[in-house]
This record gives structure tokens, sequence and C-alpha cells, in this order.
């Protein structure tokens, strides 16, 4: 069997912050202990609430930070303490896009110009080579040539994240990372750039790491899905599973609240936890949702789970598989 | 029974330097008493600009009501003197923005702020005023509110900024509170405890709702009515019930299987095709036509009436009127 695209092992990422001049260092866990595989040609989906650590896990698969732990593997091989010299080549494989194209777009530059910096950075083209495969690009992702000649402002969201996913292409990456891509679009628009998506990972085998806090729109479009809480994985499943009910009482909660076009009838959409997340400062002991848990024992507050198989999946409880979801049903919180 | 709000031929315009743009265009709808009204549509719809002018928060210029009335309890909200409407706005009429920075003051802490609206309206000041900011932050659902009324905006999270502002709105007991996308920056398990604080409020006060947001998911749990909006104008309105099980719009039809991720028939997600017109370059006649997979010539004509259906839905759309009929 080849290797995975991606593959971390125990990757940790933590921050050294100070609140104010006299305050003691603290340590921002942002990723403590994620491993997980990109699969050629899947769709992976990361979700969880802002602050879990979905786009520090975007920047350290890129290699744009530093992990303070763990390994990072591009195809098989060991890039985790790779210099920006030798990472330079291997680049392509991996690109992302983000949410908002246009602060990632120089708005002082036009679309020929924005699509053939790629090209020139990782290609041997030529000046008019380049030109004519910037039009191509754009031609995959459904823009026509006049748009080489017009800038960022001039287009809508939906065709300037067209563009960025141009850009990512140029290269002919191996996985694109899209960290919260249609988030900032109309759901009518939504549809446009995630067909667009799908079709590239059909068409060239691309895996797409897809960062999303819409449950919805994951469980519709994944193969797997990820959640996480405060830095951790706690769940990973297939989109299947996921759909027919999650195993950990967070990432159940988490679908719970999202609500529903359609709600099923004397099903409430209510999240049946309370309160805000805990600082990534000081993480809770044991296991970091023992404070919102409804299910939470005496030494859930004590000994940290491990990710571990359950039920054709995995999950970080000590007793995934043993509890009673229909305790919710009533709506307590 | 009178309604709380009735919106009248509302048209609302922003000068630019391509002429002007007309933003909200010739807009009606009521809202009951305990009633939630919900308006949906596109970014760019006017939204935003219709619940502004409802308060008369539209700056001019560039903005300019055009025509209309808005009626709250029945006077004329466009037609009071500053004095009077200032008594109407943040006492008989609440707000709640996206953006929680926009109604609060980065210098002031949380329970001079809150403090500063309950001696406007109410006259509470000092320790009486004190005490009932705390109490406001508990019925909010902010954690140890004697500790938050202490601190400024940017020591809270987003969700609890949000309740500080939601804590402002409801203050005073408003008759009417609008909330223009409330809990579009929250987690889905914060949103969840906005919507059902609002929820709550709304039993216990007996208050009306305008609520704007694009998630169908959020309209389908909370509102009675739904307004869709397209390119400034009332497209469709119905009870979110109809609209959800049987909508006549062609564009609300696509935003409806857009939300619900349907498929088309090769398997990819149900996506409207084309983009919003630009402000300056309107179609003639329906504005969504262009985009339209049952257009024809006659809808590039002129702008379409709005049809009453049977029901007591409304909708603008000649081939929709015409399978009504
Ligand atoms: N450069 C940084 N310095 C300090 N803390 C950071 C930095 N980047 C991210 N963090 C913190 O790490 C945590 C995870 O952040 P992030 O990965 O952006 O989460 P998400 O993308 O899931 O919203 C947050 O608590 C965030 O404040
Ligand atoms: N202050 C303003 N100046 C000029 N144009 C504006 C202003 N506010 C809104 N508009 C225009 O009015 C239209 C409606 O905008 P808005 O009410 O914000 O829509 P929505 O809330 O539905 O997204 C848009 O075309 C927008 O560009
Ligand atoms: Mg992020
Ligand atoms: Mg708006």
């Amino acid at each position: 069997m080849t290797a995975p695209v991606l593959e971390v092992v125990d990757l940790v990422k933590h921050y050294p912050v100070r609140r104010g001049p006299f305050e003691p260092r603290k340590i921002v866990h942002a990723l403590d202990g994620v491993s997980l595989t990109v699969r050629r040609g899947e769709t992976l989906a990361i979700v969880g609430e802002s602050g879990c650590g979905k786009s520090t896990l975007a920047r350290c698969l890129l290699r744009l930070e530093d992990p303070t732990g763990g390994t990072i593997r591009l195809h098989g091989a060991d890039i985790t303490s790779l210099d920006a010299d030798a990472m330079r080549p291997l680049r392509r494989h991996v690109q992302i896009v983000f949410q908002d194209p246009y602060a990632s777009l120089n708005p002082r530059w036009s679309i020929g110009t924005l699509m053939a910096d790629p090209l020139r950075l990782h290609t041997k083209l030529s000046r008019a080579e380049r030109r004519v495969r910037a039009a191509e690009l754009l031609a995959i992702v459904g823009l026509g040539g006049e748009f080489l000649e017009r800038y960022p402002h001039e287009l809508s969201g939906g065709q300037r994240q067209r563009v960025a996913i141009a850009r990512a292409l140029a290269v002919e990456p191996d996985a694109i990372i899209c960290d919260e891509p249609v988030s900032a679009l109309d759901v009518s628009i939504q549809a446009q750039v995630i067909n667009l998506l799908m079709r590239l990972r059909r068409e060239f085998g691309i895996a797409l790491v897809f960062i999303s806090h819409d449950l919805s729109l994951v469980k519709h479009i994944a193969d797997r899905i990820a959640v996480m809480y405060l830095g951790q994985i706690v769940e990973l499943a297939d989109a299947a599973g996921m759909r027919e009910g999650a195993k950990h009482p967070y990432s159940r909660a988490l679908f719970a609240a999202a609500p529903t076009v359609d709600p099923v009838p004397g099903v409430s959409c209510e999240a049946p936890i309370g309160g805000d997340v805990p600082s990534p400062i000081d993480p809770p002991s044991g296991c970091r949702f023992h404070t919102r848990c409804a299910f939470a024992k005496d030494d859930c507050a004590l000994t940290a789970p491990s990710l571990r198989a359950v039920e054709g999946r995995s999950v970080r409880c000590h007793y995934a598989g043993e509890l009673d979801f229909a305790r919710w049903a009533g709506g307590s919180s | 029974m009178r309604p709380v709000l009735e919106i009248d031929g509302l048209s609302v315009e922003f000068a630019s330097a391509r002429g002007p743009v007309a933003a909200v265009n010739d807009l009606s709808f009521a809202i009951g008493e305990g009633e939630t009204v919900a308006l949906v549509g596109e970014s760019g719809s006017g939204k935003s600009t219709a619940a502004m002018a409802i308060l008369r928060l539209i700056a001019s210029p560039p903005g300019r009501v055009v025509k209309g009335r808005v009626l709250f309890e029945g006077v004329d909200l466009l037609g009071l003197s500053p004095a009077d409407l200032r008594k109407v706005r943040g006492d008989r009429i609440g707000m709640i923005f996206q953006d929680p920075m926009m109604a609060l003051n980065p210098v002031y802490t949380v329970a001079r702020q809150i403090a500063e609206v309950l001696e406007v309206h109410r006259g509470l000041a000092g320790r009486a005023a004190l005490d009932e900011v705390v109490s406001l932050l508990r019925l909010v659902g902010v954690p140890a509110p004697e500790t938050r009324a202490g601190q400024y905006p940017h020591n809270l999270s987003g969700g609890m900024r949000q309740r500080v502002m939601i804590a402002m709105a409801l203050e005073c007991k408003p008759r009417l509170l609008i909330a223009d996308e409330p809990t579009t920056a929250l987690d889905v398990t914060v949103q969840a405890q906005v919507l059902r604080l609002i929820e709550d409020l709304k039993s216990r006060l007996g208050m009306s709702v305008l609520l704007i947001t694009h998630d169908m998911g959020v309209v389908s749990q909370s509102a009675h009515r739904v307004v869709v909006m397209y390119a400034g104008r009332k497209v469709e309105e119905g009870a979110t019930r109809d609209l959800f099980a049987a909508p006549r719009h062609p564009y609300t039809q696509g935003l409806l299987r857009a939300a619900r991720r349907a498929r088309a028939d090769d398997g990819t997600l149900w996506e409207i095709r084309g983009t919003v017109p630009s402000p300056h370059a309107m179609p003639p006649g329906c504005g969504f036509a262009p985009r339209c997979d049952c257009a024809r010539a006659a809808c590039a004509a002129a702008v379409p009436e709005l049809t009453r259906t049977a029901d007591g839905h409304e909708v603008r759309c000649i081939v929709a009127a015409e399978g009504a009929a």
C-alpha cells in the first residue's frame, strides 16, 4: 500500500503568551497529541468550535509553523523539522485555500498576475506559457479568459474563491487544505464552490482537508469527519457513522446544536451543553470535556482518556459506547 | 388586531459615484404581537438596510429613505422628532447586531454601558442600577456576573459580548426586538444558547421579533413567518411551515434546496447558477430572471407584481402566479 499523502502523529503545538508586562509567561495548548492521516483523494473534514486548533493544525500540516512536538510525514517522508530551504521544493504538494479570498489575494495584482505567480515560483514555464496555463486553470474553475485582466475587487466572493482554488491548482498539489472555504459565501453560492472542489478531487485525485464549522455541510460532503475540542481530536469517524450518531458526548452535542432546515418533530435542536469552552491556557485536567459533560464521572477529571477504537471509529472518552444519549432527549442543560 | 410593526412601501437608496442605488425597493410587511418574522435573502439583498431604516439609523448622506412608512404601534417612526424617536429606540424597540462591538463602547466597562441605558430609560442610578446590571447579566446567562460587570468588552469572548448586547437590548423590556444576524459569528453551541435565550424572553415578555438571518435552519426553528428578499425587493412571504413545504418563488425554491444540501441528477450539490446582479447593473424586470430556470421573455419586460395566493402566501413571480391561479 502506498503511504498516505499526509500523516501526523502526536502533534503538539504550544504558544507561549504573556498577558501583560508583569504577568508570568503562559502556554496556549493549541494542539495536544493530534494524530491523523490524509488519504489520497479523500475528503477529510475537521470540525469544532472556534479556538479548538483547526487552523493551527492546517498551518502545521503546511509546515508554516514549527510544531512543538510530534511527527509530520508527507508521502511517508518525515518533514517535521525541515528548514525553509528544504521545504521549498515540497511546498507544491500541499496547498491551502482560506475563508476570505479577499485577504489572501493581493488587491493590486490583476488575476492574470496572481495566477502567474505560483507558476513562476514552481514551474519552468516561460512568460508566454504561464499566460496560457493561467487561462487554462481559470477555465478549470469555471472562469473565462476575460478574468485575467480583472482585479480581485471586481469579482464576487464566489469568483474570488475560484481564483484562490485555481492558484492552488497551479502547482498540481496532492492535497488542498480548505480552511472554512465557503463560510463567507451565501448558501446558494456555497454549492458552486463545493461542487468545484469535489470535481477536482474526482478528476485529479486531490485529497481535500475540509475545515469547517458547518456540521450539516460536512455530513453531506466528507468521507471522514474529525471532531476537535481544545486541541485534541475527540472523535474520528466516517461520515455515515457520524450521520447515524456521534459517540463522544461533545460531538453528539455539537451535531445536535446545529439547527436543521427540516427538524424532526419532537427532537429539539438545543445544545445539551452549556457554558463556554474553557481556556486553552489551563485546559481542564483529565478529560478536557469533563467540565461540560452531562455524563462525567469522578475519574473523568483525573485520567485523560486516549483516542480508542469504539464501534468502528475512534473516540476519546472512557465511557464511549456505554452512554445513554436518550437522557438528553428531554433537553436537560 | 393591529400589528406591532407595519412597514409600508419602504424604499431606501444610497448615493454612489455611479448614481443612486436602490437598496430597498417598495418593501411592505407586518409583525404581529408575539410573532417572530424572519427576513432572509442573499447578502446585499437589503435586509440590514431595511432594519436600519426602521430605526432611522441610515446615515444620510449617502443613504436616503425615498418613501414609505414604518408604523410602530400605529405611529409612523419616519415622522417622529429626534427626541421622540430616542424614546422609542432602545426602549420600546431593542436592537442586536451581528457584531456586538457596534453596540458596545470599548472604553466603558460592561456595568457602565448597561447602567447608562438604565439611567436614560428607567431613571435608575448608583447601587440600584448596579444591582439591576448584575441581575440582567445573570438573566442572559453570563457566568460570574459581578466580575464580568467590571470588565471591558475586549475581555469577553464573542458569545459573552453577544449576551451583554442582548442584555442591553432587553433591559427596557422592548415590545419589538430587531436582531440582525445575531448568531452568525457564534459557534453552534453558543448559538443554541442565544436563540433559546431570545425564545425565553419572548415568551416571558410577549415580545415580537424581526430576525434577520441567512441560516435556514435557524429560520425553521425560530420564525412563524418568513419574508424573502432578493435584490432589494420582497419576492415571497408566507408562514414558515407553508413556505418550507411549498416555496413558490424560484429563488426561494433554490435557496431551500441549497440549504438542504439537495443533490442534482448528476450527484453534485444543487446550486443556484450565476451571481446576484450588481446594484449598478440591475436587469430590467425580475431581478432573479438571469439566474432562473423558469424565466421567459416576459420576466425581463417588467418587475412582476406581488400576487397573493389562496392561502395568504405572497409571491412576486409571473410563472408562480400562473401556477397558483
Ligand atoms: N500565534 C498564536 N499565538 C498565541 N496563541 C495562538 C496563536 N495562534 C493560535 N493561537 C491560539 O490557539 C488556539 C487555537 O487557535 P486556532 O487554531 O486558530 O483555532 P480554530 O482555527 O479552530 O478556530 C486558540 O486558543 C488561539 O487563540
Ligand atoms: N452605507 C452604505 N453606502 C452605500 N451603499 C450601501 C450602504 N449600506 C448598504 N449599501 C448597499 O445596499 C445594498 C443592501 O445592503 P444590505 O442592506 O447591507 O444587505 P444585506 O443586509 O441583505 O446583506 C447593497 O447593495 C449595499 O452595497
Ligand atoms: Mg480557524
Ligand atoms: Mg446584512
